[in-house]
């Protein structure tokens, strides 16, 4: 489904992306572990499209498509979905509208008719109801004045009604209590298939423990310097990052 | 002919066919209107009320002042507006055009030219025309009063309502010549009056109008008014227009100001507070795009205690358009418990436009509420990703968030069947 070969990123004139290497098959969720500034969330935009950051070298293959060729839009009909780390708000654009657009946008480009109000409706009560997100959140501006979960709830329940084939997770967990974590999580995995992927960019293992990986990678210094299984995930939140820090700088030195 | 030399010819012109009317009061402030006019001349940026707006490119064009007002009636029917339920009076060129208007109105309530004013109600221009305008400094407002010989005058005595709102159409054609206009409006509310209105500016054709517009309006005590004023004018037509209003004791004021097109505009909307519990609204928006250049000057003149103001004026600039605001509250020495309230908020699409706010607030008394703020900036570009990411096309990502800004003053316009057609021309216009 995703193949990544070399990919190499910075911003302005700082590399962040250094050689990253993944390949995702259907149906795989992999965890991306890593230190603060390691290039997990630049990893997770550079995907998804953002022009803040240059790809410097490397392929991104996505379902036989050169993804890196393709505007932000074109990815997200493509079937890739960036769940934000700050989710933005949009004074003025109600959470139904914006998603009304995005989801027609992608029925027009795969050559599909626009769902009419009635339809988006029922679609959008099913969807909300299977992430518990309350309707009337919706009718407002969206994310604005919505706390943390909120919004975190928000990327998850626009993630169900846009049903991506791959589905990128940017530290999702950061600044969640221990519910709002269950019921991102329970949101996910819903959504889980042997046709969708997942990748999964945080800091800690705790979202891991409901969400449970089939690989864990971990990035360091814009490199994948060690992957497991979701034993490795254990490993780490026993013994930190410094000792993949001490035997990645060993082999680099 | 220097546009000067030709204003001085139409005033002779208009001073000979005053048709033995000359002693009216109405018309004796026309001289004095036209001197204070060759004194003060039409101004230039070395006026720090202009310092923004240069009215030099009017050399350019050769204006008529006596253009024909005609126009095909099926034309008038296709442009926007044209549907609205309401009184309407069109006026071609700057001329009242009967035929083309609705029934004049002459009963208790008073909807009529200028010309069949003069013959019913002259106490009414006796007293009120011209009154409520600075003519001993505003050269414009000093030349419309003594160009202007058409208008509508709306007089609602007290407690009366008028039902069906009037619309006051101005439409130039412009396909052969082009023309300069000076049509003076006055509207008088009594006592717990009310009323709503709206004048609209369009035209037909490719050539430049001169629209040197004027409208006053009284408020009586407890009286309420609602005002809308929509600008869609070619590029290459100025328009200097004035609202004058005048408030009394507990009245209630409204304007809504929005200018989907225009190649120079200046509107000032001058309100004078002259009474005690007044309340009034401001809204605002023009969306200039190529050489467009649209500037709002706004005046409150807070005389006496507890009034409240409230203001807010947007802009979506692009191409190499200018915006200009200018928002004068004044609070005098006895307008105690006064709350007046200002914003201006602008969006900048492209490097080339420009936009120059400035809030004027002026504050003798002690117990007051005022607060003001202007902003300027561009698009959030961290919005417009999150949206691309979620499939939508920058283009319609832009498109949501300036529907979006505009928002907050469209959703201010109560009148419903013009905002959806406003809406209409907002939405061809931020395409």
């Amino acid at each position: 489904m995703l193949k990544i070969s070399n990919l190499q990123a910075r911003v302005e004139s700082k590399e962040i992306l250094k050689g990253i290497n993944l390949e995702v098959k259907p149906g795989e969720v992999h965890a991306i572990m890593g230190p603060n500034g390691s290039g997990k969330s630049t990893l997770a935009s550079v995907l998804a499209g953002k022009d803040t950051f240059e790809v410097t070298a490397g392929t991104v293959d996505f379902n036989g498509t050169d993804l890196l060729e393709l505007a932000p839009e074109e990815r997200a009909a493509e079937g890739i979905f960036l769940a934000f780390q700050y989710p933005i708000e949009i004074p003025g654009v109600t959470t139904i509208n914006f998603l009304k657009t995005a989801l027609n946008q992608i029925r027009k480009y795969k050559g599909q008719d626009p769902l009419d109000a009635a339809q988006f409706l029922k679609l959008m009560k099913e969807k909300a109801k299977s992430v518990k997100m309350d309707d009337q959140l919706l009718r407002r501006s969206l994310n604005e004045g919505f706390s943390g979960g909120e919004k975190k709830r928000n990327e998850i329940f626009q993630m169900a009604m846009l049903e991506p084939t791959l589905a990128i997770l940017d530290e999702t967990d950061s600044g969640l209590d221990i519910d709002a974590l269950r019921i991102v999580a329970d949101g996910v995995n819903q959504l889980r298939s042997p046709e969708r992927s997942f990748v999964i960019v945080t800091h800690y293992q705790r979202l891991l423990e409901y969400i449970v990986p089939d690989f864990v990678h971990v990035l360091y210094n814009g490199r994948i310097v060690k992957s497991g299984t979701k034993d490795l995930a254990l490993e780490l939140e026993e013994k930190g990052y410094d000792w993949i820090k001490a035997e990645a700088d060993a082999i680099s030195a | 002919m220097s546009i000067q030399t030709k204003i001085e010819l139409e005033f002779d012109t208009i001073q000979k066919n005053l048709n033995g009317k000359a002693d009216l009061k109405y018309n004796q402030i026309r001289t004095e209107a036209f001197e204070n006019f060759i004194k003060l001349g039409i101004p230039t940026i070395k006026n720090e009320d202009w310092k923004y707006s240069n009215l030099k490119g009017l050399e350019k064009y050769d204006y008529s002042f006596t253009p024909e007002g005609t126009l095909d009636k099926s034309i008038l029917e296709n442009l926007p507006f044209a549907s609205l339920e309401s009184t309407q009076l069109v006026f071609v060129n700057g001329k009242f055009n009967k035929d083309l208007s609705s029934e004049l109105i002459n009963e208790k309530i008073k909807v009529l030219s200028f010309k069949e004013a003069e013959n019913t109600i002259p106490e009414v221009l006796n007293e009120y025309y011209g009154k409520s305008l600075d003519i001993k400094n505003e050269g414009l407002s000093a030349l419309n009063v003594a160009l202007s010989n058409d208008g509508v005058v709306i007089f609602v005595p007290d407690n009366q309502t008028l039902e069906t709102p009037v619309v006051i159409r101005h439409v130039n054609t412009l396909e052969k010549y082009d023309i300069k206009s000076s049509v003076h409006h006055l509207v008088v509310a009594g006592k717990n009056a009310e009323m709503k209105m709206a004048e609209i500016f369009q035209n037909t054709g490719e050539k430049s109008a001169f629209n040197n517009v004027v409208t006053e309006v009284y408020v009586g005590q407890d009286a309420r008014v609602e005002y809308y004023k929509i600008q869609d004018e070619n590029d290459e037509s100025f328009h200097v227009g004035t609202t004058q209003v005048t408030q009394k004791d507990k009245s209630y004021f409204y304007a809504a100001t929005f200018t989907v097109n225009g190649g120079f505009v200046r509107n000032n909307l001058n309100l004078v507070l002259d009474g005690e519990y007044i309340d009034n609204h401001m809204y605002g928006l023009y969306i200039p795009n190529g050489k467009q250049h649209i500037d709002n000057h706004t005046l409150v003149d807070h005389q006496k205690p507890n009034c409240e103001s409230n203001e807010l004026y947007k802009g979506v600039l692009d191409g190499k358009s200018k915006g200009v605001f200018n928002g004068k509250i004044f609070v005098r020495q006895d307008a105690q418990k006064t709350n007046a309230y200002q914003n201006c908020k602008n969006v900048i699409l492209s490097d080339s436009a420009s936009m120059n706010t400035k809030p004027q607030l002026e504050i003798w008394a002690d117990d007051v509420k005022c607060s003001h703020g202007t902003t300027t900036g561009r698009l959030d570009n961290d919005a417009i990703f999150y949206m691309q990411s979620r499939g939508i096309p920058k283009d319609e990502a832009i498109k949501l968030q300036l529907i979006a800004f505009v928002e907050d003053v469209v959703s201010q316009i109560k009148w419903e069947a013009l905002r959806e057609e406003l809406d209409t021309l907002i939405l061809k216009k931020l395409q």
